[in-house]
């Protein structure tokens, strides 16, 4: 028991390393340029040594991110809400959603730049525009799958549909929303990272961006793994909220685990 | 006979769906239960037994006759009646107590009570919980529970605010043979203990012979009542009963009048 969950820690950061140790062998195997593959070995260094810049504009994409995605989160919530409740909204709202959920964000970019400029609010609002699909869509889910006849046993009792939503609905809709939340976070740090490499002026996909028109394809990559490793942070934090606040709905595990 | 019962079915139809596509749950079906009678109503699967609920309790209107409770036609969701499931429908996100405690927090006058008088509607609920046996289970989830155990916590969620009409529609269906009997004896322990007026519905003969006070057979869709039986048999009943040779005479009837429904 011990034993598999000590190698549940280990195999993610062994097969991480494993890459790296293969990506830096073949780079000196073959004697790969760096300002076309550069070697890990390179890429951390490069970090380390641009770590205050790196951090910086770090710091700003992850509140970018973070922004929009309380604003998706929101959005998505009252969207998922009304479409799941009311079915005229749903046939109303449904197809419009999908569509712009199809437009590709990066579309999007130059137009929300006439609005408002460069930077730090195009960002955000890019992020939010892509999180919140997956967020509305889940809620909408969880509400339309509430069993007939738990919605019955709150009729017979009087309940308004107030209270059905309060007290069935939103409730049971909650592990839809964490898990759709996993996805939502990364959704909108892709966001935030596009719009920064479209027209910003910060944020780690404007590094990115301006490292590779100087050809410092090193520091691009670590721009990258950087991009990578918040990804992954913040993915986990969602899945540690996810199984606080919905542990009824990972019982199944809890009991054979 | 009572003047007024409290359930009165009055030549009620439902058909479900519209025109070409309807189809007729339920014809002209009349049926009276008085207050505090154990009813039950049996018959073969699709035979609108579940439909019968669903009109008593006004989930669903009748397409044509008039249904009455306590005296008011039934023309929406009645409130405040108990309804149980044969899938029990616990909410997984409460705890077993707080399960129970649902229904204070959505019929009047409890409701408007319930803030102020928690310890006083927590206490009678627990003390339900100890009627069917779950005394020390109220802090546990739903989940947590045997089959069995989350049945007889849907039968205290369904009868904690008193309602003076509960509705089962085949409440120990999933269960097996000796929880099944179990749970009759602390169903009829409730029904003696509490006096309100319940209707059954179920497949199960020996289930609806033990509990009941009188048996409706209903047809085959669309489910009009073919039989009556009154069981008279001394209360409380045991599993001695159900060998009693009255016992087995009544589902033997009642078993013969089904097996014609279903060989015409």
């Amino acid at each position: 028991m011990t034993n598999t969950r000590r190698l549940q820690l280990v195999t993610p950061w062994a097969v991480a390393l494993g890459l790296f140790v293969i990506w830096e062998t073949s780079c000196r195997l073959f004697n790969v340029a760096p300002y076309v593959l550069p070697r890990p070995t390179l890429i951390f260094k490069t970090m380390y040594q641009f770590h205050g810049q790196i951090l910086d504009h770090s710091l700003h994409t992850l509140f970018t991110t973070f922004i929009g995605f309380v604003l998706a989160v929101i959005g998505g919530l009252l969207i998922g809400l009304a479409v799941g409740a009311s079915r005229f909204v749903y046939i109303g709202l449904y197809p419009v959603m999908i569509g712009f959920n199809s437009i590709p964000k990066v579309a999007l970019v130059p137009v929300i730049v006439i609005w408002f400029g460069i930077g730090t609010v195009p960002a955000i609002i890019t992020a939010c525009s892509i999180a919140f699909f997956p967020i509305a869509v889940n809620i909408a889910t969880g509400l339309a799958t509430i069993e007939p006849e738990m919605r019955d046993v709150l009729r017979s009792l009087g309940a308004t549909r107030w209270e059905i939503l309060t007290k069935v609905g939103i409730p049971r809709s909650m592990p839809y929303l964490f898990a759709s939340l996993k996805i939502a976070i990364t959704l909108s740090f892709i966001g935030s990272v596009i719009s920064e490499t479209i027209a910003s002026n910060k944020g780690i996909g404007y590094l990115m961006l301006s490292a590779s028109s100087r050809f410092d394809v090193p520091l691009v990559f670590a721009g990258l793994v950087v991009v990578g490793a918040m990804g992954i942070a913040m993915y986990a934090i969602c899945v540690v909220v996810e199984q606080r606040m919905t542990r009824w709905a990972f019982r199944s595990q809890e009991l054979v685990g | 006979m009572q003047p007024t019962p409290l359930v009165a079915i009055r030549d009620v139809s439902l058909t479900y769906g519209h025109g070409e596509d309807g189809v007729l749950a339920v014809q002209n079906l009349t049926l009276d239960i008085a207050k505090g009678d154990f009813v039950a109503v049996v018959g073969p699967s699709g035979c609108g037994k579940s439909s019968l609920m669903k009109l008593v309790t006004g989930l669903v209107p009748p397409t044509t006759g008039e249904i009455r409770v306590a005296g008011e036609k039934v023309t929406r969701p009645i409130r405040g009646v108990g309804m149980a499931f044969q899938n029990s429908t616990l909410m997984p996100w409460r705890t077993t107590l707080d399960n129970i405690m649902l229904p204070f927090e959505i019929v009047e006058p409890h409701k408007r009570r319930l803030r102020a008088e928690k310890a006083k509607y927590v206490a009678q609920a627990e003390q339900l919980l100890a009627t069917v046996g779950l005394s020390n289970f109220g802090k546990k989830f739903p989940w947590e529970l045997s089959g069995g155990m989350q049945q007889r916590a849907n039968l205290c969620r369904a009868l904690v605010h008193q309602p003076e009409l509960l509705m089962l529609d085949e409440p120990f269906g999933a269960l097996d043979a000796f929880t099944r009997e179990e749970l009759w004896a602390v169903m009829q322990n409730l029904w003696l203990q509490k006096h309100f007026t319940a209707v059954l519905v179920t497949h199960d003969l020996r289930e609806a012979v033990y509990l009941s006070d009188t048996v409706y057979v209903i047809s085959h869709r669309p489910g009009r009542v073919i039989y009556k039986a009154k069981v008279d048999l001394p209360r409380p009943r045991t599993l001695e009963t159900t060998f009693d040779a009255k016992f087995i005479d009544i589902v033997h009837r009642l078993r013969a009048r089904i097996s014609h429904e279903l060989n015409t």
